[in-house]
């Protein structure tokens, strides 16, 4: 199948994920929230959300017992790149209230004005980053 | 049975993400790379995830609670502010940087738990931490 009818595809299953969510728990599909509230209150109401992310992390599980295709993974191995990506993820999920899954996908769906300027923002940012990243390491 | 059709959330959205390629912080970056060798697949992810959840958002908020008797909480915060751009622009250097977000970082762990464990731990501590701070500057 094509690149772009596979990414489709993927879009759709994430999708059903957040309809799925919002069916049973009321809830939106925003993962920065799901684990930072799973870990900073640790509660009964929290346990949904331990239980959304054991699904998450069974997934490739799941998937390698049914495809024959193995999950391609390429990623910087520089410790200090991936413990700086993490610090600004985390603080920025947390002060902006969102992420890809969040305002990308369940806040754009629901044509939030909000979602849709911090999407706007990130996925400007983020491409700026990886121009600045390649200019600096002489890519492009 | 509620935590059941939860837990199936969870594992649909973390197939998505590895079928759709998301997982691949490389294609990330590819996908992010528009002055560069840009690699406009994953612009489909979003459509695909868009209009699958426009339209099952339309048809369950027709109830007045969810299949188990829920109330929606939906964000009912509409402010443009200050703190929204800045969390984002924090977030969108963190996602260029590597080519991670939160939801493929969980997906990938167990394919890669060392980048990917490193990314995630720094990544809960200044979660934790700016939510003290959020916390206390309310």
């Amino acid at each position: 199948m094509n690149d772009y009818l596979i990414a489709l595809l993927g879009g759709g299953l994430i999708g059903l994920a957040s309809v799925i969510l919002m069916a049973s728990q009321g809830a939106v599909m925003g993962i920065s929230g799901i684990v930072s509230r799973a870990i900073s209150r640790p509660t009964s109401v929290t346990a949904w959300r331990l239980v959304f992310i054991a699904g998450v992390l069974a997934a490739p599980i799941v998937y390698s017992l049914f495809a024959n295709n193995f999950i391609a993974l390429e990623i910087t191995e520089n410790s200090v790149l991936l413990v700086i990506a993490g610090l600004f993820v985390g603080v920025g999920t947390v002060i902006g209230n969102g992420c890809t899954s969040g305002h990308g996908v369940c806040g754009l769906s629901r044509l939030s004005a909000r979602s849709m300027v911090a999407t706007i923002t990130f996925m400007l940012t983020a491409v700026l980053t990886v121009a600045a990243v390649n200019y600096l390491s002489g890519v492009n | 049975m509620r935590l059941i059709t939860i837990f199936i959330s969870g594992l649909v959205f973390g197939i998505g993400i590895i079928v759709s390629g998301m997982v691949n912080p490389a294609k990330v970056i590819g996908f992010l790379d528009i002055f560069g060798a840009w690699d406009p697949s994953l612009a489909f992810v979003m459509i695909g995830a868009i209009s699958v959840t426009m339209v099952g958002y339309k048809l369950v908020l027709k109830r007045d609670v969810s299949l188990f008797n829920l109330k929606f909480s939906l964000p009912t915060n509409t402010d443009l502010d200050r703190k929204l751009i800045i969390g984002a622009v924090l977030f969108g250097i963190g996602w260029g940087l590597v080519g991670v977000c939160p939801g493929p970082a969980v997906v990938g762990f167990l394919v890669a738990p060392k980048p990917l464990g490193l990314f995630l731990v720094s990544m809960l501590v200044s979660m934790a931490l700016a939510r003290r701070y959020m916390d206390r500057v309310r």
